[in-house]
């Protein structure tokens, strides 16, 4: 029995419910600090840095391991919400002919669902845009090479990129006799040592994606994703605080101190990951 | 405040049975004084309508004084009417103005089958109860004063203010899932709060939640709507706790 009521009961859909979303709230933070490079660096710096960070993002065991995580959160979170709504639903067959549901409870904590609902239909676009491109069709070009050159080549010991898309900053010409480039790596042709792999250039893609010189369609990807985050705002607003009721995790100690917590985090984490593409928008 | 007549439309919900298609009925009261409570103008409205030779609206009461949780009624969009703290048998008709249109509904909950008009079965709430809702005490003859057993004040506090639910099931009435787990929450937390309690605690979350399940109730949101028109003021901090005991409950338990 207590193996199944662990799953099945109610009081447990809304565990699962609580531990996925507050996972995800963590999953926010972070995917926000790393979208943040984009706008605190600049110019081929802050190209080269992202890049970096992307490819580390991609590459790192744990990282890995906690993308699977995040996915898993994700998809969870949706089936239970959805299952949850629709049985919900069902505890009411017959609706009430008048109803005055603001008297007594906040407007996001009664739409969780159609919100939660236009998140997952924009997770499904944001990853089709950019992080299909980058795992899966592997159609973003490659940008930067990152190799310790004197190590391998005896050069100058002070540079350490070698940009195979940038000619101009180029600081080892493309055309090295000793060097050669197969799929995304790079190889010492003499010995067929391998040098380095290549980062792939999601920078310029995320850039161009919001660039209205570039994309005819910059302003109104900016406006999707802006609404996105206000949605995502008003889901936070009402289950950050929630997600802690629905552990147990109420105190008149804490509650008023959690409930701020999640207003601010619902407001600032929103608003920060919308202000990057704003202000790559207007440069 | 000096007492005035007034005169209303009503908009009421009739079912003549728990299988019958049911509508809302209009009809209009004259005279209906503002000192009376909601339930008199509803017994007045019966009275013309027997006069009438018409069938009278049926609806539940008993104590008449907020304490037996008997009477229920969704008054224009709120359960127990537009007042806070108190039940339907509490509220009266000064909160109203001449001419206004009142919408009276039953509760709205697949585990309260109408019976008939605004009469709810909510037997479904003593089939709970059952489930674990109390303490086993063996009547040896020589059983123990309770105020022998030392208990923290806040403690025994909490555990009255959780014991003061009264059933009535507004909770569920206004819930938009249609969730008991503010009653249920009540009923675990006033044991579990209680060293007579802590006995069958694990047994008594486990076994009041399954059923409370079973009775097709709607999954917490957290929206707290229920502890807004909880006519005893039940607060949400007994879901809470009730949550709590259920997840020590489901690892430890030996069942
Ligand atoms: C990054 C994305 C998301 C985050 C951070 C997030 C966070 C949360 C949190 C913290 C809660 C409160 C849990 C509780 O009350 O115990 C919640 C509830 C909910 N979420 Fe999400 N969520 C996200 C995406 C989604 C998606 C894609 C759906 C898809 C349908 C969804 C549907 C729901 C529903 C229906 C509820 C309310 C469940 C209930 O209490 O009845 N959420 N979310
Ligand atoms: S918790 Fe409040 S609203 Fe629910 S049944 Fe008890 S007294 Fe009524
Ligand atoms: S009739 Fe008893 S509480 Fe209203």
């Amino acid at each position: 029995m207590s193996n199944s009521a662990l799953i099945k009961s109610s009081i447990a859909k809304k565990y699962w419910m609580a531990i996925t979303g507050l996972f995800l709230c963590t999953f926010l933070v972070g995917h926000l600090l790393g979208n943040l490079q984009l706008i605190l660096n600049t110019g081929e710096e802050g190209r080269r840095a992202f890049n970096e960070y992307a490819y580390f993002m991609g590459h790192n065991i744990f990282i890995k391991v906690l993308s699977y995580v995040t996915y898993a959160s994700i998809i969870f979170h949706a089936v239970d919400g959805i299952m949850l709504t629709i049985q919900n639903k069902k505890a009411r067959p017959v609706n009430y002919v008048y109803t005055k549901p603001s008297a007594n409870s906040s407007l996001p904590s009664r739409w969780m669902a159609v919100l939660g609902s236009l998140i997952l239909v924009f997770i499904v676009t944001h990853m089709a845009n950019f992080w299909w491109k980058m795992k899966i069709s592997e159609e973003i070009p490659l940008h930067t090479y990152k190799l310790k050159i004197d190590e391998h080549l005896g050069q100058s010991p002070n540079i350490d990129y070698y940009y195979t898309h940038v000619p101009s900053v180029n600081p080892i010409p493309k055309d090295t006799a000793q060097i050669e480039e197969k799929g995304t790596e790079l190889f010492l042709k003499s010995s067929n040592l391998k040098l380095a792999e290549g980062y792939r250039d999601l920078h310029t893609v995320v850039m161009d994606f919001f660039n209205p010189d570039v994309n005819n369609l910059a302003l109104l990807y900016l406006l999707i994703y802006a609404g996105s985050m206000a949605v995502l705002g008003f889901h936070l607003w009402h289950g950050f605080a929630s997600g802690f009721q629905s552990l147990g995790l109420n105190h008149p100690k804490y509650n008023q101190l959690i409930k701020r917590i999640g207003q601010g985090f619902a407001v600032i984490v929103p608003l920060l990951f919308a202000l990057i593409p704003i202000l790559i928008f207007i440069k | 405040m000096a007492s005035k007549s007034i005169n209303i439309t009503l908009k009421i919900w009739r079912q003549k049975n728990k299988d019958a298609k049911g509508q809302m009925e209009t009809y209009t009261l004259n005279n209906v004084s503002t000192d009376s409570s909601f339930l008199e103008m509803l017994d007045q409205l019966n009275e013309q309508l027997i006069n009438e030779r018409k069938e009278p609206v049926a609806f539940d009461h008993d104590c008449r004084e907020g304490i037996c949780g008997m009477c229920s009624l969704y008054i224009n969009g709120r359960a127990h009417g537009p007042d806070r703290g108190i039940t339907t048998c509490q509220l009266h008709m000064r909160l109203f103005n001449d001419g206004d249109t009142i919408y009276v509904e039953p509760w709205r909950s697949a585990a309260f089958p109408i019976v008939k008009d605004l009469v709810v079965d909510r037997s479904s709430f003593d089939r709970i109860q059952q489930a674990g809702g109390f303490i086993s005490v063996n009547t040896s003859g020589r059983t123990m004063d309770a105020n022998a057993i030392p208990v923290p004040k806040v403690n025994a506090d909490k555990a009255f203010q959780a014991a003061a639910c009264i059933g009535c099931g507004a909770c569920v009435a206004s819930c938009k899932n249609g969730s008991a787990m503010l009653f249920v929450g009540a009923k675990v937390s006033q044991y579990a709060l209680l060293p007579q309690g802590r006995v069958e605690a694990k047994e008594r979350v486990l076994n009041m939640v399954r059923q409370m399940d079973e009775e097709g109730f709607g999954n917490c949101t957290n929206t707290g709507a229920c502890e807004v028109e909880c006519p005893k003021g039940i607060s949400i901090e007994n879901i809470a706790r009730m949550n709590r005991e259920f997840l020590k409950a489901s690892i430890t338990s030996e069942k």
